[in-house]
Formats: structure tokens, C-alpha cells, sequence
């Protein structure tokens, strides 16, 4: 009877954890002309922050106009949150073979 | 020195291996000459400039101070025995598109003595996308699309824009409205008049892995191809690479802030630390002379 006690408890006190988990923020670098990693999942209501490791400026630009940053020096951050589930993918705009995709779901 | 050298960057070194650094090299019918610098030059001779690569605003290891080596490289323009008619800059003027770099380049650049000045932008003129602060300043000449074309001295120069419209693989383009304009700006030229074209990117592959050329440069190409004297003067790389196709010259220019790597050497094209008696010697300017309806490149070195 106890037993069962314990276990409705901590099933009680693990929907209750689940139910006010907070917003979750990623960091993600830019190093040696790559955005690292290239893909990264993430839930709705997520913020990226991407940080420039690199001695040269990049840019974070998503195709679909949905973010932009200014050019970042080395240092910079710039951050973005996602309020909408979807695939992002984005790219640096002054060496656009730089890409990388942020999946919301 | 009695051999002719195949105008390429290794070239140029092993020319330089014979003279010092303050060499002058004249590209001139597919033969890079080496002649010392303050050599006599017939007075009257018309002579354009091209500087490349300022990146105000930079200021990390590969070199603290831009502003510093670009007015070492004004003065030595300014100590020239023969006064440029006009300079054109081929992009990169600012590092981070800002409007305080901006001021203070044009501030720098105010202490030119060397004619009218022509600008094309460089991707790193352009990071806000539309390039506010870049079209703002220089925009006039082209109504703000960063390509137009003049003439001086019976030279027909054209400015290009290959920044702001790049393709997936990452190179440059100049999109099918400049490339149109172009098409038309030229249909009226007679094949006897030199040309010059200044863009910022390299118009020819030069390592397609780290951006450097332009995806739709062969339609250009295309249009030049029946002009006796063309000269392409490229910036973007920071070092010199020369080609020579037919009657066109290709010519890449030093940066007046940092180096970077040759082609395809490490991770990609960064500005590049060399000790600091070296910089000077990888920093400089070009000189363009216009000799018989032929132009001639020379470059420079700040030491």
C-alpha cells in the first residue's frame, strides 16, 4: 500500500516538474567558417544565441527573412528566439557557403 | 632581368626575390617587368590608382591599426612623382558596415592626393543587406545599385557590384539586371577603347571552396571579349593573383589592413598574422598606366 504510495507520489511530483520546465537557450558557435553544429533541434518557445569564434565577421540570415544580425566581430553574439515550430535554415551572408538549420519542434 | 615571367603570384615573388620590396612590377603584354620605384615616367602619363581592402573597423591581432597603414600607403601615393587622375577602390572600405567607419575612411581618404574617387561596394560594405550606409555615401553615381560607367582619358571604366546577390555555392554575381546594363553599356563602344572593370570579387575562380569568384562572370566575360585592351581589377583576396586571357588582364589587389592565406591553405580565407616586420611588405596599392591605348599594372608594397 505504501509502495503505491511512493509511486502515485513521484509520478505526481514528474508531471508537476514536466508541466513548469522552463524555456530552454543553446548556444551555438561560429568557428572556422561553420556554424557549429549544423543542425540543431529545439521546442517552440526556445532562444539560440550564436557566438562568433572567428577572426572574421559573419552574419546569421535565414532564408525566409524570419531573423537577421548585424555583422558580428569576433565575440559577438547574437540571439534569436523561436516561438513557431519549423525548420529555419539560414546562412551567413558575407560567405554563404556557411549554412545551418534550426529545427523547432 | 631578360626572362619573362608567367604573370602569376608566384611570379611576382620570384621577381621580388631580385629586387626589394619597394619593387615596382609593370604587367604589360602578358610580361610582368620589374622596374625600381621612382624610375623616370614620361610627365603627362595618365595614371589611375586602385586600393583595396581598407577594413576600417578592423582591429585584431593581423593588424591593430588599419587606419595607420592606410595613411602610410596615402603618403606614399602622395610622395608619387607623377599624380594619379583618379583612384579607384574596389570594395571592403569598412570591416563591419558601420557608419563611424565609414566617416572615418572618407576622413582618410580626404588626404588623397590622387584625383576623383570611384567605389564599388565589398560584401563587408553591405552586412545590413541593403547597404544603408554604404549607398548612402557613394550611391549617387550608380542610383544606388552599386554598378555605372565613366570615361576618362579615353579610357571607359565600369564599376560592378558583385556583393549583394550571391549564389548557393557561396561565390559572388552580378544578377541578371547589371549583367543587362552591362550588355547595353558596351553595345555602343568601339573594340578600340581600353576598358576597366573594378569589382570588388574576383571575376575568375580562383578557389571556388572559399568564395572567391563570381558565379555568372562568364556572361560578362562574354561582352569584353571584343575589346583589345580589357583590365579587370578584382580586391576581396588580399593578395596579388594575376591571369592573362586573350586581350583581358585580371588583376587582384593587396589589402591596405591584413593579409590572408594563399588559395586553399587552412580553414578558410581569414585574416592572416605574420610577424610584424613582415606586414608592410604584404600591404599595398596598384598603379595602372596608360601607355598607347594599352594599360599597364604596377603594384606596390608599403615597405
Amino acid at each position: 500500500m505504501r509502495f503505491i504510495r511512493i509511486v502515485e507520489f513521484a509520478g505526481a511530483a514528474l508531471l508537476l516538474l514536466m508541466a513548469s520546465a522552463r524555456a530552454e537557450e543553446t548556444t551555438l558557435k561560429i568557428k572556422d567558417f561553420m556554424f557549429m553544429p549544423m543542425a540543431t533541434t529545439i521546442a517552440p518557445g526556445d532562444t539560440i544565441t550564436w557566438e562568433n569564434d572567428d577572426g572574421e565577421p559573419h552574419t546569421v540570415v535565414s532564408l525566409d527573412g524570419a531573423f537577421r544580425s548585424k555583422a558580428l566581430d569576433e565575440k559577438d553574439r547574437f540571439s534569436h528566439t523561436f516561438d513557431q515550430a519549423g525548420t529555419f535554415k539560414y546562412l551567413c551572408s558575407i560567405h554563404p557557403k556557411m549554412v545551418g538549420t534550426i529545427i523547432v519542434k | 632581368m631578360s626572362e619573362s615571367f608567367i604573370p602569376s603570384r608566384r611570379g611576382a615573388l620570384k621577381c621580388m626575390a631580385f629586387g626589394s620590396a619597394g619593387t615596382l612590377f609593370t604587367l604589360s603584354g602578358g610580361v610582368l617587368m620589374p622596374s625600381a620605384l621612382g624610375a623616370e615616367r614620361p610627365a603627362g602619363l595618365p595614371l589611375f590608382l586602385q586600393i583595396s581592402d581598407t577594413h576600417i573597423g578592423f582591429n585584431k591581432e593581423a593588424n591593430p591599426d588599419v587606419a595607420g597603414t592606410l595613411k602610410t600607403a596615402i603618403e606614399q601615393v602622395n610622395l608619387m612623382p607623377v599624380r594619379p587622375a583618379l583612384t579607384l577602390h574596389t570594395g571592403d572600405i569598412t570591416h563591419l558596415s558601420k557608419a563611424s567607419e565609414f566617416d572615418l575612411a572618407m576622413q582618410l581618404m580626404g588626404g588623397l592626393r590622387a584625383g576623383e574617387l570611384h567605389t564599388v561596394p565589398g560584401e563587408h560594405d553591405v552586412t545590413d543587406g541593403t547597404g544603408e550606409e554604404y549607398f548612402a555615401r557613394f550611391g549617387a553615381p550608380s542610383r544606388g545599385k552599386g554598378y555605372y560607367s565613366f570615361d576618362h582619358h579615353g579610357v571607359h571604366f565600369i564599376g560592378l557590384n558583385n556583393v549583394m546577390h550571391f549564389q548557393p555555392a557561396g561565390l559572388g554575381a552580378f544578377g541578371e539586371e547589371q549583367l543587362a546594363w552591362l550588355k547595353d553599356d558596351l553595345a555602343a563602344r568601339s573594340s578600340s577603347t581600353p576598358i576597366v572593370v573594378f569589382a570588388h570579387m574576383p571575376m575568375w575562380t580562383i578557389q571556388e571552396s572559399w568564395g572567391w569568384g563570381t558565379g555568372d562572370a562568364e556572361v560578362a566575360l562574354g561582352y569584353l571579349r571584343r575589346f583589345g585592351s580589357v583590365t579587370i581589377l578584382n580586391g576581396h583576396i588580399h593578395q596579388i593573383v594575376q591571369k592573362v586571357e586573350g586581350n583581358i588582364t585580371f588583376h587582384t589587389a593587396r589589402s591596405t589592413a591584413y593579409p590572408q592565406p594563399s588559395a586553399g591553405v587552412g580553414n578558410g580565407p581569414g585574416p592572416l598574422k605574420v610577424p610584424a616586420d613582415q606586414l608592410p611588405g604584404m600591404l599595398g596599392l596598384t598603379s595602372v598606366i596608360l601607355k598607347q591605348h594599352h594599360l599597364s599594372v604596377a603594384d606596390t608594397t608599403l615597405a
